[in-house]
């Protein structure tokens, strides 16, 4: 009872929803990536190894130019490339969209664990100084409010970026003429088409975004967080991202409700040196959690109509 | 000579479209007058939806010219057809479920407000408008899956005048319709030429097309195979050309004599696939020797009543009696060991494994019968292959050999191999779901002929289609269902009128 006890009292601590909202702000760029891919049409499983190659591509950039703006952007176009390979193979060949999703995320993980050994050996990547990370920003007056101002307010820029995305991609997706072609596409290509939008031009956007996004996520995590990178360091968080998206029913404001119960999974388990719980079954939390929700205990949801399904124009 | 002079709002010319091992369209002219309705003809597969993505830009032809009033035009796309005043109503609507009429109908011209809004009140507006224009209201605000089929295709047809075209192309309109959705459409279609639109109209029920339109153009295997005048021709002298040698339009059958009753379903009820009761009570009797035909608008519980009788769908209440044997709870494989026999309206999903051979396919559910396998265990191949060469020879089903897989075969020929192993079952009971669907009429005309002697040999025999005509030729009674429910049980010879009424929940509903 021990545990428990010290995990109500950790609820209510500012320190622990701060942290909460930066592990949920991780998963929740790759998700809104997801959420934009999979209402196009496309499955996107590969936000994890997408991210992974942001992660690595920020750091690699952030050591050489010591500029983690232009490392942040480093970081988003690799993600973008990586999207494209597998918009590539998705939509131009009517690949699997699982299959393709799935090599891309073991090709990252590869391909950043060769560059890591080729270009600083197997020895630590070294680490990126505060002062060339992404930098914390405090509101001011709004982080003086208390407990808000901590959660809210004091937090890093990446942070305050996301949630502007993350009314920026519900506004797009429901209110305008692009959101509605987007979920159009995902819905019945063949309708959409028909009615002259070009279902490969969204499409490859939509994937293309999510890659953007993923990579912004990969650079937040290794110049805002860790300020180092380290093989695999994504460590399931694309994935996560994924149930998030699914639990969110494809919805922006769903996902985000469902990264921030991550991110408090996670917090909770990076806070368990002052808990007598196993750290390992804390660590265990955020995936159980997954687990929990694909189970369908949200209820079943279901995704866009179309989505998973290569698009051939002049079928039915 | 200009087209304009010769009041040609289409002219396509030497159009040829080569699929893989396919010759979709093989030199095809086409020539539509402004204003008229123009009917293309020709059975499935036989290149009128080919011709029709040609014109429209979603198929590229690999040669021919294309005019739009007597002018060259380049349709790459839908976007240029869309251009060039062509409008399609698809066969499968292209309508999306979870969109509104509105935005379903502004789709790819969506009003917009500041950096992109979509301009919901606009689309209102907008509809609004061309309803008065066209007599044809719909509210712009409902959700499209929500609407009865007849409203879906008024918004296809909205949506179509509202892109502004002046070419109408409708792929089989009437296909999803019940006579009164389609008359209504016959109204809207003379209303729309008079306002001067130009309609080609695809069909294959012949009688609609000389009731409807003012040429017509008839294919066969992707070639044009005739130019015909309305006023002057005949549904034999359409459907010979269609099918390239004289058919049977109707069915040939002596009257039945019917039985001791010999299946029962009493007060049955079942869930569609989504959870929601499909059937909520139905109850009729089958007799030996007769044909007994289930009417309906499609989605009224006709094919969750065949699945199941056949076994493969679970009933939530009632009973179901073969000679007063209860095989409520019966699984496919029972019902079928006591004398159920099963052509199922999904060929290629439920009928046929479609990579198996023919006669794979033709023993399909009696595997394990002593014919064929020895303890169940091991194939008796030579018994398979010689069962298999007598049904081919027998149902007349065309394939290079019985080793062939089913997919390679025509669709017609994919539904013989299904009619062949189901009536050489000997079954007490036959239920035939739809099973003359997108086959040529050189095959409807046989499996109409097998149906009947099948009857004529003394077994019971349930027809669901949601085709009106092959009801009345075939059916001896007829059953009406409508939501669930048998609303009448009529007369075989009941007239077309009647039964529509009674389709759409209309009409004295006395059941009997």
């Amino acid at each position: 009872m021990n545990g428990i006890n010290e995990i109500l009292h950790l609820l209510v601590t500012a320190n622990l929803w701060q942290a909460a909202l930066a592990a949920a702000v991780l998963l929740l760029l790759p998700a809104l990536g997801g959420v934009i891919s999979e209402r196009s049409g496309v499955v996107n499983i590969a936000m994890e190894g997408m991210m992974l190659t942001g992660a690595f591509f920020a750091v690699v950039a952030d050591l050489a130019w010591h500029n983690p703006w232009l490392a942040t952007l480093v970081a988003m176009v690799a993600g973008g490339l990586m999207a494209l390979i597998h918009a590539v193979v998705a939509i131009r060949f009517r690949a699997d969209q699982i299959v393709s999703g799935i090599a891309i995320n073991i090709f990252a993980a590869g391909i950043t664990l060769f560059l890591v050994n080729r270009i600083y050996g197997i020895q630590d990547v070294g680490h990126i100084s505060p002062a060339e990370a992404l930098p914390n920003f405090f509101i001011p007056g709004l982080d003086q409010i208390p407990f808000i101002g901590q959660v809210f307010f004091q937090q890093n820029v990446i942070v305050y970026v996301a949630l502007v995305l993350l009314l920026l991609v519900h506004i797009v997706l429901f209110r305008t003429r692009l959101g509605l072609r987007i979920r159009a596409v995902g819905e019945h290509p063949q309708a959409a088409d028909t009615a002259g939008i070009n279902v490969y031009a969204i499409r490859y956007g939509a994937v293309v975004t999510s890659g953007l996004l993923s990579g912004l996520a990969g650079a937040f995590l290794a110049i805002g967080v860790s300020n180092t990178f380290v093989p695999n360091m994504t460590d399931g968080r694309g994935y996560i991202a994924l149930a998030a998206m699914i639990f969110g029913k494809w919805t922006p404001g769903g996902a985000f409700v469902a990264c921030l119960i991550f991110g408090l999974g996670e917090a909770i388990y990076a806070n368990n040196s002052i808990i007598h719980i196993s750290a390992y079954l804390l660590s265990m939390l955020p995936y159980i959690l997954t687990l929990i929700v694909l189970a369908g205990i949200v209820g079943r949801s279901s995704p866009p109509a179309a989505d998973g399904i290569p698009y051939v124009p002049g079928s039915e | 000579m200009s087209a304009v002079a010769t009041g040609y709002a289409v002219e396509m010319r030497g159009i040829t479209k080569q699929f893989p091992g396919v010759l979709a369209n093989d030199k095809v002219d086409l020539a539509v007058r402004a204003g008229e309705i123009h009917a293309l003809v020709g059975e499935n597969g036989a290149g009128k939806s080919t011709l029709m993505n040609v014109l429209y830009g979603l198929v590229h032809a690999d040669s021919g010219e294309i005019f739009i009033d007597g002018k060259p035009a380049h349709i790459g796309g839908a976007r240029d057809a869309i251009a060039q005043g062509i409008g399609m109503v698809h066969q499968h609507f292209m309508l999306i479920p979870v969109f509104t009429v509105g935005e379903n109908v502004m789709l790819g011209r969506e009003p917009v407000t500041g950096p992109g809004f979509y301009d919901r009140a606009k689309a209102r507006a907008e509809i609004a408008a061309l309803a008065r224009k066209y007599g044809l209201a719909l509210d712009a605000d409902a959700r499209m899956e929500d609407l009865p089929v007849g409203l879906q295709q008024r918004a296809e047809i909205v949506k179509v005048l509202y892109r502004g075209a002046n070419i109408l192309i409708l792929d089989e309109p009437t296909g999803v319709l019940t006579p009164q959705e389609s008359k209504e459409l016959f109204a809207v279609l003379r209303d729309l030429v008079k306002t001067g639109k130009t309609i080609i109209f695809i069909s294959h029920k012949l009688r609609e097309v000389l009731e409807i339109s003012d040429r017509i153009t008839v294919m066969r295997r992707g070639k044009v195979v005739g130019h015909l005048v309305t006023k002057d021709t005949s549904e034999q002298e359409i459907a010979t050309m269609m099918v390239g040698r004289e058919v049977l339009l109707r069915v040939d059958k002596k009257p039945a004599k019917p039985g001791p009753v010999t299946f029962k379903v009493e007060n049955l009820t079942a869930s569609s696939d989504r959870g929601v009761p499909a059937l909520k009570g139905v109850s009729f009797e089958l007799r030996q020797g007769e044909i007994l035909g289930i009417a309906g608008v499609e989605g009224n519980g006709q094919s969750e009543l065949v699945e199941v009788l056949a076994g493969t769908r679970r009933a939530t209440g009632g009973r179901v009696l073969l000679a007063d044997k209860d095989v409520t709870a019966f699984d496919a494989r029972t019902e079928r060991d006591a004398g159920i026999a099963f052509i199922p309206e999904d060929r290629r999903g439920t009928g046929l494994v479609l990579n198996y051979s023919v006669a794979d396919n033709l023993i399909l559910g009696r595997q394990r019968t002593p014919r064929f396998a020895w303890r169940e265990l091991v194939l008796r191949l030579l018994a398979i292959r010689e069962w298999a060469r007598r049904l081919v020879k027998e149902f007349d089903i065309r394939t290079p050999s019985i080793e062939t897989a089913a997919r390679n075969l025509s669709g017609g020929n994919q539904q013989k191999i299904i009619v062949a192993r189901e009536m050489a079952s000997r079954p007490k009971v036959l239920l035939a779901a739809q099973p003359t669907r997108g086959v040529d009429i050189g095959a409807i005309e046989f499996i109409h002929r097998r149906l009947v002697a099948e009857r004529d040999e003394g077994t019971a025999v349930l027809l669901v289609s949601a085709e009106l005509d092959e009801i009345r030729s075939l059916s001896d009674r007829i059953a009406v269902i409508y939501e669930g429910k048998i609303v009448s049980i009529e007369p075989g010879d009941a007239p077309e009128e009647r039964l529509g009424l009674l389709m759409t929940g209309g009409g004295a509903a006395h059941s009997g």
